[in-house]
């Protein structure tokens, strides 16, 4: 057994215990514990990655002295270890890219809190990509949701304690249906680990025992991840969390927390039910008409607002919408796209969430575009990696949006005829919308100034800097080395059948 | 020779030297809104207030004169609540049904009564020590699940102490000296009592937390009923009492220490397991207090971190700190 497999679980467990840490010591120590931890984490993904894909297969690590259905076990393939890889490399970047926001919006007695959560929503993450197990996905969704929780409303301003209550709302409501879910899983299979549960419904959807079960279990579980998600019908508590909530917690939440769930929700659909079963209870369908009002409504929403951060805010909803529009034509290409959907969407709006606080802080601390007029001169590399971010929002060549764009259309134009149709002239209508109102913030970033203010001195912090610069890169390595990615995510899904 | 040029400066090569050095003249400027400005915006602010206390008046008066857009909202209020009532009802009903359809509970032929659940009854005792197969089978064969739930709590209480943490300071202060405002201070029947109580509690908290792998019972529940000993101890002599022997600096240690030894006790039986190694736990024998391995230990850790968990949640609403 490789050293390389130890990972897997160590880097749960290290972020558990950095969180523990965390609240006993003082906010900057705990800052810097965090950022070692999390570049850590970074490392030991990448090795597992590494280390997937030349082994050709996943492979299982036991957490403890019993085998998989008594106990607990950790399964890792190229497709967790890319995914881990990414999102912990989302995480450290934020969280560098965004010191001096919680330097200012975060009282000092509680920044050590802040890193808690980080810590703990890290290991969630983790936990939620790497388990072979309903019940511990579970388990560990309980603490993501809490720590989401919590990430919007330690900037203590009224806003973010409503928009916290909202999330909490909502975010129990998914919680209760998947947990009953699981319940009735378990009740009509009596397995909880994901393969085993696998080869019972399967078992099931082949005779005629508890169809009518099998059927809301399925749809229990669409629907309670779609919650935590954010698809249409339930964003209302969307864009005030990421509105007001400091930059990193934003850019955390739009590119990390959401994600998260979808993955769980992609692992449900291939280890648990099984994409042929889902299929053929039509809930593909279901999620994939939500997709596509998602992705009209959020970029009409878009275009009326005048304040950037809901800008960024409501166009999350709409990618979201993408990403369900992926996943609703039922086919591996279509998952490959959101999947990629779900990467180039994290990249960049961490880096739109980031970039954008950048701008704010030269502009009065105003986050109205009137206001933000000319800022991206007096802040440059935040209007730069801004402008890169809305063009791959966009889908300008070279980027990570356009790529994952074409991958949905390549999606697309093998599926279904009806599908087909909705989905490419939905694509191309989304683009536009999206043009309009990203393209109009780029401008008025770069519009010559407002007059009416007075010259302070000011400079950027190297880390923001850092975190920008990697960003940018990120966008285009995504954007122009898209396929051996693309090819990582195939061979992964082959896995999971 | 193009540096000649008298229009050199407007040019695009001297544009791009400038930025190269970093001399543009808006490159890391600050924008601070003037004063002379700042005047300016206050009388007009001034003045849109007015126009808007005007329109108020107007759109009151209107309101006043035909009622129609405050029905509107009612009625909108109305439908929201029926609709919200509709789908409630709906889900309900679709899950009620739904178990009728389940298998009937405790019977033998159920999918979950399967090789699962027949080791962890059969087997449970021999391969884990523990009498109670329950705390066995959580503690042991999903040690894994359990850190992840006791964490739960761990999340919890700082989210709680976000909310309600109460910074150094004047506030701080008058919380404190208003702490006991609206309780009787010193009510001798509840210290009377309290005396008789608080050591019974205590012990028979201990009592669940050792014997957790033997009857019904461990860390969860002893560790909530210490916290709830020591609310009752509180609430009948103070803060100040409490914190001769309970304060922040030994709840810190007491929290942090047991949720780092669960974390290293459990890590070191995951390592061990995943590479078959023998762990060299011995388990005792079934039935004695000191048995079972690693499950007394963690359920000590767990009790520990409760017990500070629920302590921590009373002091925080009543006295926002510990």
């Amino acid at each position: 057994m490789s050293i390389i497999e130890n990972f897997v679980p160590f880097s749960v467990i290290i972020c558990l215990a950095g969180g523990v840490i965390c609240s006993a010591v003082k906010g900057e120590t705990a800052r810097r514990l965090s950022v070692t931890i999390i570049s850590l984490v970074v490392i030991m993904n990448a090795f597992v990655l590494g280390y997937t894909l030349k082994l050709g297969h996943e492979f299982v690590y036991v957490m403890g002295k019993f085998p998989a259905p008594w106990g607990n076990e950790l399964r890792a393939g190229c497709l967790e270890g890319l995914i881990a890889m990414f999102f912990s490399i989302i995480m450290l970047l934020s969280v560098i890219g965004g010191i001096r926001g919680q330097n200012d919006d975060i009282a000092k007695d509680r920044l050590n809190l802040y890193f808690v959560m980080i810590n703990l929503m890290l290991s969630s993450l983790m936990a939620l990509v790497y388990t072979n197990d309903l019940f511990t996905a579970y388990v560990f969704v309980e603490i993501n949701t809490m720590a989401a929780c919590a990430l919007i409303m330690i900037r203590n301003n009224g806003h973010t304690l409503v928009a916290a209550t909202k999330y909490m709302i909502m975010s129990t409501l998914g919680s209760g249906l998947l947990l009953i879910g699981i319940s009735m899983l378990y009740s009509i299979t009596g397995q909880l680990l994901m393969p085993d549960i696998k080869k019972a419904v399967e078992a099931l959807s082949a005779g005629e025992n508890y169809a009518i079960p099998l059927t809301v279990v399925i749809g229990l579980l669409g629907v309670s991840l779609a919650i935590k998600s954010a698809l249409f019908p339930f964003h209302s508590w969307l864009p005030e969390a990421y509105g007001f909530s400091t930059a990193s917690s934003a850019a955390i939440l739009s590119s990390l927390v959401s994600k998260g769930y979808i993955f769980l929700l992609i692992k449900i659909f291939y280890r648990v039910i099984g994409l042929n079963v889902m299929v053929g209870h039509k809930i593909t369908n279901i999620l994939f008409v939500f997709g596509i009002i998602a992705m009209i409504v959020g970029s009409v929403t878009a275009i009326r607002q005048t304040d950037v951060r809901h800008l960024i805010a409501y166009s999350s909803i709409a990618q979201i919408g993408y990403i369900y529009m992926g996943m609703g034509l039922g086919s591996t290409a279509g998952m490959v796209a959101a999947i990629f959907h779900i990467m180039s969407h994290s990249a960049t709006k961490s880096m739109l969430f980031i970039a954008q606080r950048g701008l704010v802080e030269v502009s009065n601390g105003s986050k109205d575009f009137s206001d933000l007029k000319g800022s991206g001169y007096r802040n440059r590399l935040a209007g730069i990696a801004f402008t890169v971010g809305a063009f791959s929002m966009v889908g300008i060549p070279l980027l990570a949006g356009f790529t994952s764009k074409v991958y949905f259309a390549e999606a697309a134009i093998t599926a279904v005829n009806t599908k087909m149709w909705i989905a490419m002239i939905t694509l191309a209508i989304s683009t536009i919308l999206n043009a309009i109102y990203f393209i109009r913030a780029s401008i008025s970033v770069y519009t010559p100034r407002n007059m009416n203010y007075r010259d302070v001195n000011y400079r950027p912090s190297n880390a923001s800097n850092i975190a920008l610069v990697c960003f940018i890169v990120l966008n285009f390595f995504l954007g122009v080395l898209s396929y051996p990615i693309a090819h990582t995510i195939e061979i992964g899904l082959e896995f999971f059948k | 020779m193009s540096k000649k040029r008298s229009d050199y400066k407007t040019t695009f090569y001297s544009r791009i030297e400038n930025y190269v050095n970093g001399k543009d003249e808006f490159l890391f400027h600050k924008e601070v809104k003037d004063d002379t400005v700042h005047e300016l915006e206050s009388l007009e602010a001034e003045l849109t207030e007015a126009a808007d206390l005007l329109e108020k008046r107007e759109e009151q008066q209107r309101i006043q004169d035909n009622s129609e857009p405050h029905d509107f909202l009612k009625r909108f209020h109305r439908l929201y609540g029926i609709i919200a009532t509709l789908v409630c009802a709906t889900l309900m009903v679709l899950l009620l049904i739904t178990v009728s359809w389940l298998p009937r509970f405790g019977e033998a032929a159920n999918p979950a009564n399967n090789v699962v659940t027949k080791r962890y009854i059969e087997k449970g005792e021999e391969e884990t020590g523990a009498v109670n197969i329950v705390t066995g089978l959580i503690l042991n064969y999903r040690g894994f699940d359990t850190m992840g739930e006791t964490h739960v709590l761990f999340v919890a209480a700082s989210c709680v102490m976000i909310l309600l943490l109460i910074a150094e300071g004047e506030e701080k202060k008058s919380s404190y000296a208003f702490d006991r405002y609206l309780e009787p201070k010193n009510d001798i029947i509840i210290q009377k009592t309290a005396n008789f109580l608080v050591p019974a509690v205590f012990i028979f908290g201990i009592y669940v937390i050792l014997n957790g792998h033997l009857s019904p019972g461990g860390g969860f529940s002893g560790g909530s009923i210490i916290g709830a000993g020591l609310i009752m101890y509180v609430s009948a002599f103070g803060f100040k009492k409490t914190e001769r022997f309970f304060n922040e600096r030994i709840y810190k240690i007491a929290k942090v220490s047991a949720l780092c030894f669960y974390i290293c006790c459990l890590s070191y039986y995951f390592y061990m397991g995943a590479h078959g190694y023998d762990n060299h736990i011995p388990l005792g024998t079934p039935g004695n207090i000191i048995s079972s391995g690693l499950i007394l230990f963690i359920n000590i850790f767990v009790g520990t971190e409760v017990a500070c968990t629920m302590y921590a949640f009373y002091a925080l609403f009543r006295k926002g700190g510990l």
